[in-house]
């Protein structure tokens, strides 16, 4: 009989899981988000873990902005399928040809918008809770969230006035119209996602290990070429190995240079690299030392 | 893991841990430093937190500002809530629960140290035992965190003097001891200058003990939950009712307490109704044997009505199952108690309707007085009587942190409005 300790990997699951089912059991509607990014895909495992063998009780649900890598878009079709779960996929092309969002040109980053789409899907399907792959590690402003992380009619987080979270207890309770997003992966970091996805041999778009890319080099990083994304005057191309850390709007999100070309390669490189991930590969959270927190009131996840 | 892999606790690697102190105590210092020293700090965070010290007038590195979170806590200087910091070492992986020392320290404190297995307080050597010291104290023993850390910082300041450690540690172990705090380990160091944080530095040779990070390394955290007493509630009830698994009923949840195999009788509360466990389930497969904080699905040989709220236990170690029972309080809304009001009270995954029926004495957490009292405010902690709609299956907290924890909830605002402890039934203790 071999000892086999109770790992940090274990704790954190055997908590997601606790969080799913808390939600699935006393929310009236709850939607798992699922863009095909790595967090997301460990939601599904530990979503598969929690309710199998019975279906998911709640839908997927994948806000598109229409700026979204092929590969990604290609893998979350793929692993829906796989599942047997149902997806629903609100675009913000409908959103900006409903004149709900307003852009200034097409190449625009959508990032931010997303929230719009967001909530109106919300409202759509009078969703009361949105399970999310949002992780405290990633930016400062998360580092406060709670778990169960309230929301007001406008889908407003108010910093100030976060219910106190205790134990494992979770207050679910919403009034009509107001919604929580959940975070079940709160606790995890970085490199914890990574170890998962290799422990749970989970598979990932290609797109997150090295492979030759068109990038223009910015001060801010690399940046992808594409239909959105094409050298301005002056500016050349040139073509490195890189892979994504994120995946996220196409206009950016920043590859890093990296030859890591499988699970536990990443997994050396996240434990050695010494830039956070949103610094290294999102130019929305460089604008300002407050980017995120602000997008958040505003109903971002 | 296969069921022929037997689980140890012993390596658990998770260790979850919060800092008790104000600002001047260089509570965000010694964070700033285990995250400097352990490497966990990224480059673009410091080039972030170097160029705020320089806005600010300052030179060098403010570590402190490493854990300053929103953009008023950064513009006014001072921090609003409870946030979350993240390390590893080869050993462990550690969740801080960073906790502001301002006037809603209480409820802070109370919120941080819910699921907390250590305590720091930090002692500033210059000013030894303080007031807030004491509440520091009293609020770790209320909560029952396991271990305590009395880190004795800033010695530099008063000459890495072993005297000073030791009047220090003198009097912090006299008033422990009427706490009824145990494991207490205490540590001289200097944040600012990284001695006996996680390098020994070359000032303290005097001190013999563990660095504050080799004791968050080793210290054993496998008793912090309950091993004795299986404690299952209920969160789930998986009916697939597919054409393969048509009759199958699994109750999905968490072990709280104790372990469980296939095969044990066990007695499902509050119905009293008793079966045996028939299968253990994780996604894997079956297992043979399953410990708390496992999350499983369990099967049973009879058909009985089970659903979410209820909890199976061992037959002959039953918890409490009652309608009224006494607890400690800490109120944490702005909107006070109100006895004439019904509460919800969530405990395991039970929601009960409640009433608090008396107030026996509130307790002064600077000094630990009881005083009478008449209505609860924001931070106040209470000796309570209350009375619940729908019998509650319970222990007491001292005994079993996980069931015998709960909180309300004020149906109108549906904010968690106060956390609660629930003590030993009369005649019991």
């Amino acid at each position: 009989m071999s000892n086999h300790p109770f790992s940090h990997l274990d704790a954190l699951e055997s908590e997601a899981i606790h969080i799913m089912r808390e939600v699935a059991a006393e929310c009236a509607n709850p939607v798992l988000l699922f863009s095909g990014g790595k967090d997301s895909i460990v939601l599904l495992r530990l979503a598969e873990k929690a309710f199998r063998p019975g279906r998911f009780p709640f839908p997927l649900m994948h806000i598109d902005t229409g700026h979204n890598f092929p590969e990604v878009i290609a893998f979350r079709d793929h692993r829906v399928k796989e599942l047997g779960e149902r997806l629903i996929v609100r675009s913000m092309e409908d959103s900006i040809k409903k004149g709900r969002v307003v852009l200034r040109s097409e190449t625009q980053s959508r990032n931010a918008f997303q929230s719009v789409t967001l909530l109106d899907a919300i409202a759509e399907f009078k969703f009361d809770a949105c399970i999310g792959g949002a992780r405290r590690d990633e930016e400062k402003a998360r580092a406060k969230e709670r778990i169960f992380s309230f929301r007001d009619e406008f889908g407003q987080w108010d910093p100030k006035n976060q219910r106190p979270e205790l134990w494992d207890i979770y207050n679910t309770r919403t009034h009509p119209g107001e919604n929580i997003r959940v975070f079940p992966i709160s606790n995890w970091t970085e490199l914890d996602v990574w170890e998962y996805i290799a422990r749970e041999q989970l598979e990932v778009p290609e797109i997150y290990f090295a492979h030759t890319r068109e990038v223009i080099r910015r001060a801010a990083g690399l940046l992808p070429v594409s239909h959105l994304v094409q050298p301005q005057a002056g500016e050349k191309t040139e073509h490195i190995v890189v892979r994504f850390r994120t995946v996220g709007d196409m206009s950016c999100t920043c590859p890093v240079e990296s030859n890591a070309a499988n699970v536990n390669e990443v997994i050396v490189e996240t434990a050695m690299t010494r830039i956070t991930e949103r610094g290294a590969t999102r130019m929305d959270d460089q604008t300002s030392d407050a980017s995120m927190e602000l997008r958040k009131k505003e109903g971002y996840f | 893991m296969s069921a022929a892999e037997k689980i140890s606790f012993d390596q658990t690697g998770l260790l979850r841990f919060i800092t008790a102190g104000s600002v001047d105590d260089g509570k965000s210092t010694l964070i700033g430093r285990l995250l400097h020293d352990s490497k966990s700090i990224f480059e673009d965070q410091l080039t972030s937190i170097t160029n705020t010290t320089r806005k600010r007038g300052a030179e060098g590195v403010d570590l402190s500002l490493l854990t300053d979170g929103l953009q008023a806590e950064r513009e006014q200087g001072i921090t609003i809530d409870v946030a979350y910091r993240y390390f590893a070492t080869l050993k462990r992986k550690f969740i801080i629960a960073d906790t502001p020392g301002h006037e809603q320290y209480t409820r802070n404190m109370v919120t941080g140290a819910s699921t907390a297995n250590l305590a720091i307080i930090l002692i500033d050597a210059r000013k030894g035992v303080l007031t807030q010291s004491r509440r520091h104290a009293y609020l770790a023993s209320l909560v029952g965190i396991p271990h305590l850390v009395v880190a004795i910082n800033k010695m530099d300041l008063v000459d890495y003097s072993q005297a000073v450690f030791d009047k220090i540690r003198k009097e912090f172990s006299v008033f422990a001891e009427k706490l009824n705090l145990r494991n207490i380990a205490y540590i001289p160091m200097s944040a600012l200058n990284g001695d006996m944080v996680v390098e020994r530095g070359d000032h303290l040779n005097w001190y013999q003990g563990s660095t504050l990070m080799d004791l968050l390394e080793t210290v054993s955290i496998e008793d912090d939950i309950n091993r004795e007493d299986f404690r299952f509630p209920v969160q789930w009830v998986c009916r697939p009712q597919t054409k393969e698994l048509h009759d199958f009923r699994g109750y999905m949840g968490r072990i709280e307490s104790g372990s469980v195999r296939t095969g044990d009788a066990v007695t499902v509360l509050p119905s009293g109704l008793s079966s045996r466990i028939k299968e253990i389930l994780v996604y894997e497969g079956p297992v043979d044997e399953a410990f708390a904080p496992q999350s499983v699905t369990l099967t049973i040989e009879d058909h009985l009505d089970i659903s979410r709220g209820d909890m199976l236990v061992k037959t002959g170690d039953t918890p409490q199952v009652t309608k009224a029972f006494d607890a400690m309080l800490c109120w944490l809304s702005e909107q006070p108690l109100d006895l004439n009001r019904k509460y919800l009270i969530k405990q395991t995954t039970r929601v009960v309707k409640s009433v608090i029926s008396r107030i026996d004495y509130r307790v002064d957490v600077n000094t630990m007085a009881q005083e009478t009292a008449s209505a609860l405010k924001m931070n106040d902690i209470a000796y309570v009587g209350l009375k619940v709609q729908l019998p509650l299956v319970c222990d007491d907290y001292a005994g079993n942190r996980a069931t015998g924890c709960f909180i309300i909830i004020d149906e109108s605002s549906n904010n968690t409005v106060a956390a609660g402890m629930i003590l030993p039934a009369e005649g019991s203790a």
